[in-house]
């Protein structure tokens, strides 16, 4: 049938197949030549790609490539690269004492790179990448260290967090006094207005509020209110607060306590990197 | 040549038997709705009742509408059914509005988080398999269906298979869009991307998705004319290969015969590997063979020309089919696949660059003899510019399955751009050029209401495509570039959260982009509603020159 109904194409001068769906009608035009070559030169790339590296399956194994090159073989090269480069820096970071790194020009050089990109990948998302802190995240630009900011405090705080899951983590425990019924709600408005007036002078606070801070919160804060660093306690006195200054949450702090949580990173990050994260840190500009 | 056809029948016994079948399927639902602990599948199996009881009643409706009002032949003496067809433009460009639109707000999300207002239900996470399910098998499968319902029928002379099963592959499909995407919503997900329905929706697409093939089947089975279009070959090859895709890839064990969850019958790489195997095909058959099938009707239809190349129609649909299928590992490059795997899935991507190019060449070169139309039927336009993206997308896409390009643009944005450039472009171009060719032809009016809403669509689309994917692709390579900087002594130059920052004023040109593409939508549902109406909008079409011309020309 369809050799009969075989036309010639006004337009194009080019028979057509004789076959007709729906007025559609088919021209006989050849592939064209340059797609035809394409195609094959593509196959060919394909199949010579295919006898160099390891391409088809077999039974109990797989056609290894007349290269014999791996997606792996290729990482673990590369890795131990990187690691000769850097393994003299690394080495010596490792087993020198933190205050000699940071006084050798190219070592401290060094660790400070590190430091940085590590800083990005594991400590901005908390700390922001400027190390400027969240609300419940410290800034680490300033000099109000809640734990200390020597070199050994702060490579202590990195290895092993703050209520952290290592054994050694640092911990302290804030009462809740509303919650565990320490104090009355009376009790704790004065106190809260007593800790506001200890960095605002402009408040006053009666001598109840005074007492009871003297009695609850002096054994941690300190009697002048400065903080302590052995129990990790904050400086009440200065205007840096890790939560907010407002009065109600002054409130729901001494009633609810808070207990935020540095992770530990011993054990998940190496040790010239801890190393190398706490002379960053502390060249952030408050390091002590 | 004038065709011997009867009016059709509804078949007393299907009836009962469908009939039946909902029965058995409502008892079930009850079971289900009584024994499970789930809220959200006691949810489905009440959606399920009340469609099914509607389903029955429906099936009866049908019978008396058809066998006892009767029907009209079109002029050429076959009974089409036009209705079906009819039902699936509306749909289409119901879910095509539905998932644009979750799009957009999907894309406003990442450049403003706070639009994820901490609600479950509006989750970035759980939106976006609300979107991807509504653009690709809600938009893109209604208009699959309509558009294979109409053209075999066509193409065949012979009226659609079956007077209920279409029907059913219809309203089942309608059904299955409902479960997969409140399911999303109440936290219901196998979590495998394009496949996240749980196994009780997967069941019920599988039956409907057997009776669409058997529809089709059916009505290529009755065709009055010798050969099978070009066009039905995609169409059953997309019909087929969706269904093996679809069980292979949704094997699993659910926990309890009333518990949505399942596991998957593969674990670790395999999994991996037959998921991206789907996912690819999905691409593959779905949106490209699918979609190519429509090209395949559409061009010659609207340009009235002929096919430029049998033979390249039949040289790039075999090719098309063979080596698709080989090119899914390559979405796992660099990962813990077999680097054979890895391998095969590069090479046979390269080698399909040609086979995609040969429907590109086939639509365009269908052109030669009526690119002047280019100039005066914006529908043809449309159609035109979506082949030419398909080219675009097509040629990108072995592009970027190369391991060394790969290494680049892998978990990038630039995915989402190729992706979009794909779906956006060629996907929903040709699929809207189809609307606009079938909706006059379905309701017989004689053209869209207004060519000119046509044009405005067009270009407002188009500039939002281009900004979707101009800003993916400097976005993409800048975060891919961003990843892989070092500083001289080795470390990276640029933490994660850096990299995300940057991206930001190009997540805002993108979802710009995507609101330009859905007012271009929005214009074309009104201009089919008017059409619908019966309305003809009063423009300066070429006709209306001439025959302004002549009019003056002849003194009136």
């Amino acid at each position: 049938m369809s050799e009969e109904n075989k036309k010639i194409d006004e337009f194009s001068g080019v028979e057509t197949t004789g076959h007709e769906w729906d007025d559609i009608k088919e021209l006989n035009n050849p592939m064209p030549r340059w797609w035809v070559w394409t195609f094959i030169v593509t196959c060919i790339w394909g199949f010579a790609y295919m006898f160099l590296y390891p391409s088809w399956p077999l039974i109990n194994d797989y056609y290894k490539g007349y290269l014999g090159e791996t997606n792996r073989d290729r990482v673990h090269a590369e890795l131990s690269m990187v690691a000769q480069e850097r393994g003299q820096f690394s080495e010596r970071i490792k087993s020198m004492d933190l205050e000699d790194i940071d006084t050798d020009r190219e070592l401290h050089v060094y660790a400070l790179e590190g430091g940085r990109a590590a800083f990005g990948d594991n400590c901005a998302p908390c700390h922001g990448t400027g190390a400027q802190g969240f609300v419940g995240y410290p800034n680490l630009n300033d000099d109000d260290w809640i734990w200390g900011g020597s070199l050994e405090d702060i490579h202590y705080t990195i290895s092993y967090g703050i209520r952290g899951v290592h054994d050694d983590t640092r911990l302290n425990d804030m009462p809740a006094y509303l919650r565990d019924e320490l104090l009355t709600r009376d009790e704790i408005e004065s106190v809260a207005t007593y800790v506001q007036s200890l960095s605002d002078k402009s408040v006053t606070a009666s001598s109840e509020g005074q007492n009871l801070f003297m009695d609850n919160c002096a054994l941690c804060h300190g009697e002048d209110g400065k903080g302590l660093r052995e129990f990790g306690a904050p400086n009440l006195t200065d205007a840096i607060t890790l939560y907010v200054t407002d009065r109600d949450s002054i409130v729901d702090i001494i009633s609810y306590s808070r207990s935020g949580v540095m992770p530990t990173w011993n054990g998940r990050l190496d040790e010239a990197t801890i190393k190398s994260l706490a002379i960053y840190v502390h060249s952030l500009g408050g390091g002590e | 040549m004038a065709y011997q056809n009867n009016p059709p029948v509804v078949n007393r016994l299907a009836q009962s038997l469908t009939t039946a079948c909902l029965a058995v399927g409502i008892i079930l639902a009850v079971i289900i709705a009584g024994k499970t602990s789930s809220g959200a599948m006691q949810f489905h199996a009440f959606i399920i009742i009340a469609s099914f009881l509607v389903g029955i009643i429906a099936i009866f409706n049908l019978g008396a509408r058809i066998n006892e009002d009767g029907l009209e032949a079109s002029p050429s003496g076959v009974f089409y059914n036009n209705t079906i067809v009819k039902y699936g433009v509306i749909a289409s460009a119901f879910w095509g509005i539905a998932g644009f639109l979750v799009g957009d707000v999907l894309a406003w999300q990442l450049a403003f988080p706070v639009l994820n207002f901490d609600l479950p239900w509006t989750n970035f996470g759980r939106l976006r398999p609300l979107h991807t399910s509504a653009v690709i098998f809600a938009f893109g499968g209604n208009v699959l269906i309509a558009t294979s319902f109409y053209v075999v029928q066509r193409t065949c002379k012979a009226r659609l298979a079956g007077e209920i099963a279409p029907w059913f592959v219809f309203w089942g499909y309608q059904l299955f869009i409902v479960l997969a995407a409140t399911g999303y919503l109440l936290g219901i997900t196998q979590s495998k991307e394009y496949a996240e329905p749980e196994w009780y929706v997967d069941l019920w697409l599988t039956i409907v998705w057997v009776v669409y093939l058997l529809v089709f089947l059916g009505t290529l089975w009755r065709r009055k004319e010798p050969h099978i279009y070009v066009a039905n070959w995609f169409y059953l090859a997309f019909i087929v290969t969706v269904a093996m895709l679809h069980l292979v890839n949704n094997a699993s064990v659910p926990v309890s015969f009333v518990n949505p969850k399942s596991y998957s019958a593969f674990s670790g790489v395999q999994d991996a590997l037959t998921q991206w195997w789907y996912g690819h095909n999905a691409v593959g058959f779905f949106l490209t063979a699918g979609f190519l099938g429509i090209m395949y009707y559409f061009v010659p239809k609207r340009a009235e020309r002929p096919i430029y190349s049998y033979r390249l129609s039949i040289v790039h649909f075999w090719s098309l089919i063979f080596l698709y299928i080989w090119a899914g590992p390559h979405h796992l490059h660099y990962t813990a696949l077999p680097d054979w795997a890895q391998t095969l899935g590069m090479t046979f991507s390269v080698m399909l660059w040609m086979p995609s190019w040969g429907g590109m060449i086939n639509g365009l070169m269908t052109l030669s003899g009526a690119w002047d139309k280019l100039r005066t039927d914006p529908v043809l336009k449309m159609l035109v510019v979506s082949v030419a993206f398909y080219g675009m997308s097509t040629f990108e896409g072995p592009l970027m399955s190369i391991k060394a390009v790969n290494g680049l643009s892998h978990y990038t944005d630039w995915t989402i751009g190729h992706v979009h450039s794909g779906a956006l472009g060629w996907v929903a171009f040709v699929s809207f050029g189809a609307l606009y060719c079938l909706t006059p032809w379905l309701w017989n009016r004689k053209g869209l209401y207004s060519l000119k809403l046509v044009n405005i669509h067009f270009w407002v689309s188009t500039v939002g495509i281009l900004l979707y994917i101009c800003a993916m692709w400097v976005s993409g390579i800048m975060q891919g570039l961003m990843w892989r900087a070092y500083t001289d002594l080795g470390f990276l130059e640029y933490s994660f959260v850096e990299t995300v920052a940057a991206m930001q004023p190009y997540f805002i040109i993108r979802a710009i982009g995507g609101l330009l593409f859905i007012i271009g939508s929005l214009v074309m549902v009104y201009n089919l509603w008017r059409t619908i109406r019966g309305d003809i909008a009063d423009e300066a079409t070429p006709e209306n020159i001439d025959r302004a011309i002549a009019a003056q020309a002849l003194g009136e």
